[in-house]
């Protein structure tokens, strides 16, 4: 190439470089600005954990300890207690007397979700976990559990082989529930206030 | 008595002198914030960005945030330090670019130009004080006693004295036409005619080594973040490094108003628009300047430093020499 041409292409070159950065300045940009504008993520998406109640407002975990045992991360803790005859939490013979998620082991894979035979432990696609301490991100059932007002279906012990009939359905009860109504399952901010003071429970 | 912005002051020249220096110096570090925050602006929306929008509404208190974070930081000095000389090398630096304003006219009004001073040496005086400047770059980076500051300065020796030559005879042409070295009388020679169109060369070539006077990109060797993390001032953190970052934005501001004076006719109004102020177009066409300045950061990468080398010595030096000898000679043919 001679250097007479080699010049007009390079002029070309350095000018259609110049239009495109120029181009660039008045398009739209697809920046979303985050801590005003929150994007929706997939109702199936990954996220923080939350335990469900059953419509009658008993807790689903039955303290079966199979969450624990899935966990790769071992980020589950589970200690199982008889129900008392007067005051039954769950439908079954046991309940979660305590229930933990460390969220900072947990690598959101959903195994819990799955190995959970009441549809109890569920991810919802809540993401915002920041926080100062590393005991606040020990999650347990003060900010896990829903409200009893948040249950859904109706609990097997009021049918005869306490075989609960709606398995499968909390995948669509996850997106109706959290996202069209929405609840404030976790009360972050009374939580926050008395957990600075001292490491969570 | 010399003329003031616009209206005359009644007062011992020093005075005078004293108050319109703090009134300059406000203007320019003003100026400077902001074109500091357009170009974050602009280089933002270039890469699809919204660029600093959080302090202020769009942004616009970002240069007061930038102040106050430069002011609180920790003052370093490396161990191997020459102590006296790095902490001197900054003002060298800032005083360089700030000292050039004293001497840049921006506007005329009925009486008189508005300037600090007006040099009938005009241009030899920017030309110098912007040469004092590599000093600043030089010794910031050789005092650090750390090694990618002074590979740093070494470069920047090197590059500012390739692109100087260029640079100065690129000037000269216009010069030749203008019959002057005084910014204002160049302005007044470009009453009818702007040089840009007669030293259209020239002005090209002014602005291929203005970029890399002012070190900027694509010729920005001398800081190179990539692979001398930041070149000569490595070492220097909060305000130390501040002062070397104004200095860098007015040497930018500098040569953009120079380019404005020197082949865009200064304060000249084009079309006969003179309903409009100079100090209007004045502003108007340095701003073209910045903002081209600040597109081609955001359009081409580093050059190698050979190809920069040679692209000083062998295509810029001779195109410029050849301008100088063909405006040289038509002058002289045509009287």
């Amino acid at each position: 190439m001679s250097p007479l041409r080699g010049f007009a292409s390079a002029l070309i070159a350095l000018t259609g470089g110049f239009a495109t950065t120029f181009g660039m300045l008045f398009k739209r940009k697809p920046t979303i600005e985050y801590p005003s504008v929150k994007k929706q993520h997939a109702p199936r998406f990954h996220g923080l954990h939350e335990l469900r109640r059953y419509a009658d407002g008993k807790e689903r975990c039955i303290g079966c300890e199979l969450c624990a045992i899935a966990c790769p991360a071992n980020a589950i803790t589970v200690i199982g207690a008889e129900n008392a005859p007067g005051d039954r939490r769950s439908p079954g013979e046991r309940y979660a007397a305590r229930y933990e998620i460390d969220e900072l082991r947990c690598i959101f894979c959903g195994l819990c979700e799955e190995a959970c035979p009441t549809d109890a432990i569920v991810l919802t696609p809540r993401f915002e976990m920041a926080d100062y301490r590393r005991g606040s991100f020990v999650y347990a059932k003060d900010r896990l559990l829903v409200p009893p007002q948040a249950g859904v279906g109706t609990a097997p012990d009021e049918r005869p082989n306490g075989i609960p009939a709606d398995l499968g359905t909390v995948a669509e009860q996850k997106s109706t529930v959290d996202i069209a109504t929405g609840y404030d399952a976790t009360n972050r901010g009374h939580i926050l206030k008395t957990e600075r003071r001292g490491l969570a429970g | 008595m010399l003329p003031a912005f616009g209206f005359a002051l009644e007062a011992p020249w020093w005075v005078e002198v004293v108050v319109k220096s703090l009134v300059l110096l406000f203007i320019v570090v003003t100026t400077f914030a902001y074109s500091m925050l357009a170009e974050r602006k602009i280089l933002g929306w270039m890469q699809l960005r919204p660029g600093p929008n959080r302090v202020g509404p769009w942004g616009l208190l970002q240069p007061a945030a930038d102040a106050a974070k430069m002011l609180l930081k920790e003052d370093l000095t490396p161990q191997t330090a020459d102590t006296f000389i790095y902490r001197l090398a900054p003002f060298i630096s800032l005083i360089a670019a700030m000292g050039v304003y004293a001497v840049i006219p921006f506007s005329e009004s009925g009486n008189g130009l508005w300037s600090i001073g007006d040099v009938n040496a005009g241009i030899l005086f920017v030309f110098a004080l912007t040469s004092i400047g590599v000093y600043g770059i030089s010794l910031a980076g050789w005092s650090s006693g750390s090694k990618y500051p002074l590979l740093g300065s070494v470069r920047s020796t090197a590059q500012m004295i390739s692109y100087e030559l260029a640079m100065t005879m690129s000037v000269v042409g216009v010069l030749i036409l203008a019959g002057t070295t005084s910014l204002a009388g160049i302005v007044h020679a470009q009453n009818r005619l702007w040089f840009v169109i007669p030293q259209l060369g020239g002005f090209a070539i002014y602005l291929i080594t203005a970029v890399a006077e002012t070190n900027r990109t694509p010729f920005d060797l001398v800081e190179a973040e990539t692979e001398l993390v930041g070149g000569f001032h490595t070492e220097y953190s909060g305000l130390r490094f501040g002062l070397f970052f104004i200095a860098e934005y007015l040497n930018m501001i500098t040569v953009s108003c120079i380019a404005t004076l020197l082949f865009l006719g200064g304060w000249n109004a084009p079309f006969g628009l003179t309903v409009i102020p100079g100090i209007v177009w004045f502003v108007l066409k340095a701003g073209l300047f910045i903002f081209a300045y600040i597109w081609l950061r955001a359009t081409l990468p580093r050059l190698r430093y050979d190809r920069l080398m040679a692209f000083g010595w062998k295509i810029l030096l001779p195109a410029a020499t050849l301008n100088l000898m063909l405006t040289a000679a038509v002058v002289a043919v045509t009287g």
